[in-house]
């Protein structure tokens, strides 16, 4: 694509302008993205992935400190899971996993279809992008994370994530060392991939606890190909390659996805399977000429002054200032 | 040199009230970066609803810093060729409108699908861009007060 060459060039010309850039890589400078290709056609519904992930990610569960602060205005209210840490019917601060069930006509058989849901770690993630306190951020390797010791809960993430994933829980995190009545509300969050896991060499745990190796975890350009041939072999149709401008995370169903998101339960920590627009893609447009302002400002101011102080060289008795 | 100064003063004038209000509209938008328009009634309030939506907020803010961008470019441009002496306050306000630009084109940067910034710079950035807003904004109120310009 035109548009994003031109800005991937004004970045990499950008990085050399920022402080700390020497940080900054290009996908193409070694940093690889991981993407996990899910094959629903395998899946059995068993939730013995939603069961490892907890297990998995027991230490990081939040454990709010009791009675909560009262907060202003009363419009805000408390999201309180600590009484509910069993709920898997959805995502929640204790459940980052979670299976829907679609149950469709095939042939004249019913089919079930199942699909295991959480963060999809998209490659150009609002909820990181967008995050004002730099608490939610993207790893060199692709996995999004949410910093719960920066955190103020404030779900700006759940709104500018097209699934709304992120899940709060009240009375915990650095709100409550700051303003605890006025600003924030907890904490948030969702799956990390296993952060831990993966700097240990390991696979994501619920990928590797499923007996009927539902997920695999690779090189994200590597697991496209797979998923693409996957579902040309199969029939089968994608999910997450393309949405939101493409995510870490590809389903591959026997069923269409417009069928599967008509047929499971949605709302709340229930997300839809619906195609999704790239988020950020507006504001990218806006990127080129953010960096341009500068320059053009530079040159106009450089060449009106010069001419100025020209004229007002030349025509030096007829005091022509402006 | 006391003339050309004098003769400057009066066409600056709308120019100023033109900056402020820039200035004032960035931050107003940068506010809305955080999720406090809808917590504290703003976005309730008739004809403000947009107000509690992030991403037209964002890219207002953006719309606006190009602008800005081009204004500060200019004034550094003209500034290269007359060399006017800067007052104190203006000194600090123009190394604030600097480091803002800097800090919010390192956000902008960010954003962008291929680039990768280490999540610390990440952060470093945030909270230095929030810190620079409000400094900003405190310097310009001194200078308001004052009555100085930027430059002497
Ligand atoms: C008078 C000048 C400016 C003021 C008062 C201002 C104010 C703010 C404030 C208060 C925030 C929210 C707090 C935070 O996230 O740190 C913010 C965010 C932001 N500002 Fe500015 N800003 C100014 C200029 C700029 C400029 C020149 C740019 C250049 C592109 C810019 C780009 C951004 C971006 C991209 C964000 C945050 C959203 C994100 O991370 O994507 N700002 N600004
Ligand atoms: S799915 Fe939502 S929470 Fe996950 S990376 Fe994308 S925007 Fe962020
Ligand atoms: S990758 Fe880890 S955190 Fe994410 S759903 Fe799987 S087990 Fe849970
Ligand atoms: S463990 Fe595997 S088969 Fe069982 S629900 Fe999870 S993904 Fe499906």
């Amino acid at each position: 694509m035109n548009r994003r060459s031109f800005l991937k060039t004004l970045a990499l010309a950008g990085t050399l302008a920022v402080p700390g850039a020497g940080a900054a890589r290009a996908e193409t400078g070694g940093r690889v993205e991981l993407a996990t290709l899910l094959d629903l056609s395998r899946c059995v519904g068993c939730g013995e992935c939603v069961a490892a992930c907890r297990d998995a990610n027991a230490a990081k569960f939040p454990e709010p400190e009791r009675p909560f602060p009262k907060m202003y205005p009363a419009r805000v209210r408390a999201e309180d899971w600590s009484a509910r840490r069993d709920e898997d019917g959805r995502l929640t601060p204790y459940n980052w996993l979670t299976i829907q069930t679609a149950v469709v006509e095939r042939d004249g058989r019913e089919l079930e279809v199942h699909i295991p849901r959480r963060c999809m770690h998209c490659v150009n993630p609002p909820c990181a992008n967008l995050c004002p306190w730099g608490a939610a951020y993207k790893r060199a390797d692709g996995a999004v994370r949410i910093n719960d010791a920066i955190c103020l809960g404030g779900a700006k993430c759940r709104d500018v994530c097209p699934w709304g994933i992120p899940q709060r829980q009240t009375g915990v995190g650095l709100y409550l060392d700051l303003l605890p009545a006025l600003a924030g509300n907890g904490v948030m969050y969702k799956c990390d991939r296993c952060h831990q896991r993966l700097d240990a060499g390991q696979q994501p745990a619920c990928s590797e606890a499923c007996p009927m190796q539902v997920q695999a975890s690779g090189p994200r350009e590597e697991m496209a190909a797979r998923a693409r041939k996957l579902a040309a072999e199969t029939g089968g149709h994608l999910y997450g390659l393309e949405e939101n401008g493409g995510t870490n995370t590809f389903y591959v169903s026997p069923v269409p996805f417009e069928e599967l998101d008509r047929a499971v339960a949605q709302g709340p920590g229930r997300p839809h399977l619906r195609p999704v627009a790239d988020v950020m893609a507006r504001d990218e447009a806006f990127t080129a000429a953010v960096f341009g302002a500068p320059l053009a400002g530079l040159a106009a101011g450089l060449l009106t002054a010069a001419r100025g102080l020209a004229r007002s060289g030349r025509g030096a008795g007829e005091g022509g200032h402006d | 040199m006391t003339e050309p100064r004098a003769a400057l003063r009066p066409a600056r004038r709308p120019r100023g009230r033109l900056w402020i209000a820039l200035c004032l509209a960035l931050g107003f938008t940068g506010a809305g970066q955080m999720p406090i328009f809808k917590r504290y009634y703003l976005a309730d309030l008739p004809g403000m609803g947009w107000t509690a939506d992030y991403l037209l907020l964002h890219t207002l803010h953006l719309a606006l810093a190009t602008v800005f961008l081009v204004w500060a470019g200019a004034a550094l441009g003209a500034w290269l060729v007359r060399r006017e002496a800067l007052t104190a306050l203006g000194g600090w306000r123009a190394a604030a409108v600097a480091a803002l630009a800097l800090t919010g084109l390192a956000r902008a940067l960010k954003n962008l699908p291929d680039v990768w910034l280490a999540p610390g710079v990440v952060m470093a950035v945030d909270w230095a861009h929030l810190a620079l807003a409000l400094a900003f904004g405190a310097l310009g109120l001194a200078a308001l007060v004052r009555g100085t310009g930027y430059v002497r």
